[in-house]
């Protein structure tokens, strides 16, 4: 028999999706051909955020390569786009001319995005952010430009700005509402999300009109309609889509905000259907993935099933969405706003930054709006799908996380076992456990590639993680990720093999080791330096050409290519003498700025790096490590001496760690701080290891981070005496130094392995004697690198020196 | 010092005073290069202002012909001049000859 021949329109998300579905169900039944605009194989539109946000590359979000159509017999035509649909003969005609029959066909051609109509709106600079070439001219004009506009406040422009920001632009986003994302977010949880992006360092300009776009050819500005101004040399509009239905309407298609499908997303036209967002259904135009997945699912089943109708079809979705910038977490589904006969449920912690609403009709849960902590998701929307009667429940049972006894048990233990994991991809619980337990899986990658589960907007790859760990009994192994591009082994890898084989140079590890390039790059050759010193730490000549300029010169580079030095001030306490010698370093070198930084220490800026070496000799003292991978400061409050709350001696013991640790080399920078009462001016809360004292004992915080991803530190110990602390800070930083991936700060390792997993790990009295033992060894080889520069001509020459040529004729 | 050999061939240093894999600053004429020694005892060098935004390259990682800027790590080809993709963007490059263990720069 004859093949059937199946034609897609659109080779985006849905479209694609909907043809694997049909290739899983009876991979030999039809013919299929692909007609796609983009001059791209079918790519994972959602990741285009995270590409802007640097951290994916365009080709790691590709969804099915080439080879793909290939394997499967898919006729694939790319960046040719379909002109005209009989539905008569049957046919379709692309742009190119090429022209095929079809027995079904099936529309998947997406959305326009849709650009405001305002005068200036067709400049040079004025784009939308919906594709790849979009992505790619957002990053190309960020080389050349500074001042960026996001018209729009929703999902996709706060993406968009948090992307812009991180191709460092400076970046205003433009909204029409008084609060951000006002279709997915109430107010409350609007503003709290804009507090938090403007502290990321995104500007506002809410309630706000625009009039037109100023400029010559390319866009230079704003002007609104209250006649105020903003400069911008990009504009990028976010503001919505449109379905893209021009070609349905000229073949006849019955139309209305989209193309309008039937429970099997049949059109009105015989052997014609429609799904994703160019499809409307019960009068809805979905714009988020998992409803287009369901769609998908339900026509590959009608297709597959020879045009039976098999109840029950495609019933609508309950739509939630997640916003993808990295140290926000928000989620929103279903109807949250308050209406005449909803009640709701809501939790707002100002201190933590935590909102929870969840709306209830009926005894039923109808919508939710999560800010700050959104573990409770999955099971919200497994609440919704079920249409479960809550009036029996507890808070507790409905926001699980709101449990504030100690044994909060893994979100993902208390899942039923048909409980939606991944929403875009409709993976249950059981699917995965089962997968993991059938095949053996034991990375997230792995359960991705089998299951399907967080390869759409990853969302849900924590839960995974969680959940791999929970089922194969294993600690938290996420994907195995390559030290860089130029060797397949982890970082774990490599770490072990030069211990096993007892390498000793970095070209050593690079040849025994097999990697790709011959003189490695930044990203490997510092972490196998770091990785040689760790293992052999009295022996290990350190590779200075492997070291990143900071660490290479014991000093910062600046902008303009001068240093800032920093000398060391143990637990930030100075005197006299010490402010002397620095103003008198600072006058006769006419260092431009001096600052105290927030470690507490004061930092000359601004010294070409030829004088390095003299002003080291001029200031007597030492280097107080603010450049590199290793402990920087302690900080300290004033404590039990003179503040009237403290209750123990907070600066002498900050001195005393300081002294101790000063100079050992650690995966990232590692800062401390000790505080002497629960006031906590130290800021011992955000800091890698922060002490604070209370009556009678120090209580020990690990894994803070003041940075980009903020995250507050957690109890870790709380002991007496002051050899208990460093006891406590030595294990615990030599087991860092050895567990954690070289440039992971202690929040990110903490937050991988699981505090659990350190606490059990130094629970061992053994363990932990060794690990002290060790930390102790690399201890005895610190040396001051300022007096061990200038004690030597030989590196104050190759390093330092500059050259000067003067030519004549 | 006046450090000419004929019109265009300017002395600049000896071989021994660069390190390989370690860049050198060096200011020539109201112009700064920098200059990295190979392997091979060949040195390349090239304007010494990063594509991107201006850093200085011989303060960068050196990966045998290439640099990573220590501004915001971009590669550079150092042969061509280039950066390498997906960023994009050059640097002048200057002709060197070693005569005698003395470094020589061609400058037009
Ligand atoms: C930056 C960004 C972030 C997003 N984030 C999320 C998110 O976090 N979660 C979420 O659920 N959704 C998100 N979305 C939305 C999601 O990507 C879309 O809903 C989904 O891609 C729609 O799938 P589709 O197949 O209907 O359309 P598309 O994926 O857009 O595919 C349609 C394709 O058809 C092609 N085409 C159109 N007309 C023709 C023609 N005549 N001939 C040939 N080809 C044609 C187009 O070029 C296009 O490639 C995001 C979207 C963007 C742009
Ligand atoms: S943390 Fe407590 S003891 Fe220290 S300065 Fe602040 S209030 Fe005083
Ligand atoms: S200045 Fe060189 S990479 Fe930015």
């Amino acid at each position: 028999m004859l093949k059937q021949k199946i034609i897609l329109i659109g080779n985006g998300m849905a479209g694609v999706r909907t043809l694997e579905e049909i290739i899983k169900k009876d991979p030999n039944k039809f013919e299929i051909t692909v007609f796609g605009e983009e001059p791209h194989p079918n790519y994972n539109r959602i990741l285009l955020s995270s590409v802007l946000q640097g951290d994916a590359s365009i080709d790691s979000i590709v969804l099915n390569s080439y080879e793909w159509y290939e394997e499967n017999q898919i006729e694939l035509f790319t960046g040719d786009t379909v002109v005209k649909v009989d539905t008569k003969s049957q046919t379709v005609i692309s742009q190119n001319g090429i022209s095929r029959h079809y027995d079904q066909l099936i529309f998947a051609t997406g959305s326009n995005p849709f650009m405001l109509p305002l005068p200036g709106a067709d400049k040079e600079g004025v784009i939308a952010f919906r594709n790849i070439k979009d992505c790619e001219t957002m990053i190309d004009t960020a080389k050349n430009y500074k001042k960026a506009a996001v018209i729009g406040g929703g999902l996709l422009g706060l993406e968009a700005a948090r992307g812009l920001l991180n191709l460092d632009m400076e970046v205003e986003v433009i909204h029409i509402a008084d609060y951000l994302m006002e279709r997915q977010l109430d107010d409350q949880a609007g503003r709290m999300l804009k507090e938090e992006l403007e502290e990321q360092g995104m500007k506002f300009r809410l309630n706000a009109h625009t009039e037109r776009l100023t400029g010559k050819k390319r866009v230079d500005g704003v002007l609104f309609k209250d006649g105020s101004k903003l400069d911008a040399d990009l504009v990028v509009m976010a503001v919505g889509i449109k379905p893209n239905v021009a070609l349905a309407k000229e073949a006849g298609l019955e139309t209305n905000r989209a193309i309008v499908v039937n429970d099997y997303m049949q059109t009105s036209v015989q052997n014609v259907y429609a799904v994703g967002e160019c499809a409307e259904h019960s009068g809805i135009v979905y714009g988020l993935v998992a409803p287009l997945y369901e769609q998908g699912k339900a026509l590959a089943e009608h297709i597959c099933a020879n045009d039976t109708l098999i109840e029950p079809g495609y019933q609508g979705s309950i739509v939630y969405t997640q916003l993808k910038v990295s140290g926000v977490d928000v989620f929103s589904a279903g109807r949250f706003q308050d209406g005449e006969k909803t009640k709701s449920i809501r939790v707002h912690d100002e201190f933590e930054g935590i909102f929870k609403k969840v709306v209830v009709e009926d005894n039923k849960v109808i919508g939710a709006v999560l800010f700050g902590d959104t573990s409770d998701s999955p099971r919200l929307l497994t609440m919704m799908r079920n249409g479960q009667d809550i009036s029996k429940m507890s808070k507790v049972a409905i926001l699980p996380s709101e449990n504030e006894s100690d044994e909060k048990e893994s979100v993902v233990v208390a899942m039923a076992d048909s409980e939606t994991i991944c929403g875009c991809n409709g993976v249950s619980k059981g699917d995965i456990v089962k997968a993991i337990n059938e095949q053996g899986l034991t990375t997230v990658d792995q359960v991705k590639a089998c299951t399907n589960a967080s390869r759409s907007c990853g969302g849900c790859k924590p839960l995974v993680a969680e959940l791999l760990s929970v089922t194969t009994g294993e600690e938290a192994s996420s994907q195995k990720e390559p030290i860089c591009g130029c060797s397949d082994l982890s970082h774990e890898e490599v770490a072990a093999e030069i211990r096993d084989k007892g390498l000793n140079y970095v070209r050593e590890v690079m040849n025994v080791l097999g990697w790709t390039t011959e003189n490695g790059c930044s990203k490997c050759r510092p972490a196998v330096n770091y990785y040689l010193g760790l293992n052999n730490p009295i022996e290990y000549e350190d590779d200075s050409t492997s070291k990143f300029v900071n660490e290479r010169l014991h000093a910062n580079i600046q902008n303009d290519g001068t240093f800032s030095v920093v000398p060391r001030m143990y637990g930030g306490v100075t005197n006299s003498e010490q402010l002397r010698k620095i103003a008198d370093v600072a006058d006769k070198y006419q260092v431009p700025l001096l600052k105290v930084t927030g470690g507490q220490r004061i930092d000359l800026l601004g010294i070409a790096k030829e004088d390095l070496p003299k002003v080291w000799t001029d200031l007597g003292m030492r280097s107080g490590y603010a450049y590199g991978k290793s402990i920087r400061t302690v900080k300290t409050c004033v404590g039990e001496n003179f503040c009237r709350f403290g209750t123990q001696d907070s600066i002498g013991l900050g001195i005393q760690i300081e002294k101790k640790y000063e100079g050992l080399s650690t995966p990232h920078k590692v800062k401390m701080a000790v505080s002497a009462c629960p006031r906590n001016c130290a800021e011992s809360g955000i800091k890698d290891i922060g002490i604070v004292g209370v009556e009678g004992a120090w209580e020990i915080y690990v894994g803070g981070n003041g940075g980009v991803d903020l995250r507050s530190a957690e109890l870790f110990a709380k002991v007496h005496t002051d050899q208990e602390v460093l006891d406590t800070i030595s294990s615990f930083l030599q087991f860092y130094r050895e567990d954690a991936r070289y440039l992971e700060r202690t929040s990110h390792w903490v937050e991988r392995v699981g505090l659990d997993h350190i606490k059990k790990a130094l629970e061992n009295e053994e363990k932990r004697a060794q690990l002290i033992e060790r930390v102790e060894l690399a201890l005895t080889k610190q040396q001051d690198p300022w007096s061990d520069v200038l004690e030597s001509k030989d590196k104050q020459e190759s390093l330092y020196e500059k050259k000067e040529v003067e030519v004549t004729n | 010092m006046t450090q000419v050999l004929n019109e265009q061939h300017i002395y600049v240093a000896q071989l021994r005073e660069l390190s390989v894999g370690i860049g050198k600053k060096l200011t020539i004429a109201g112009l700064e290069l920098a200059l990295f020694r190979q392997d091979n005892d060949e040195v390349l060098a090239v304007e010494n202002r990063c594509p991107h935004k201006g850093g200085v390259l011989s303060d960068g990682i050196v990966s045998g012909e290439h640099v990573f800027c220590p501004m915001h790590d971009w590669k550079i080809d150092l042969r061509k001049g280039e950066a390498v993709a997906p960023d994009v963007g050059c640097v002048k490059t200057y002709d060197v000859s070693i005569i005698d263990d003395g470094v020589y720069l061609l400058m037009d």
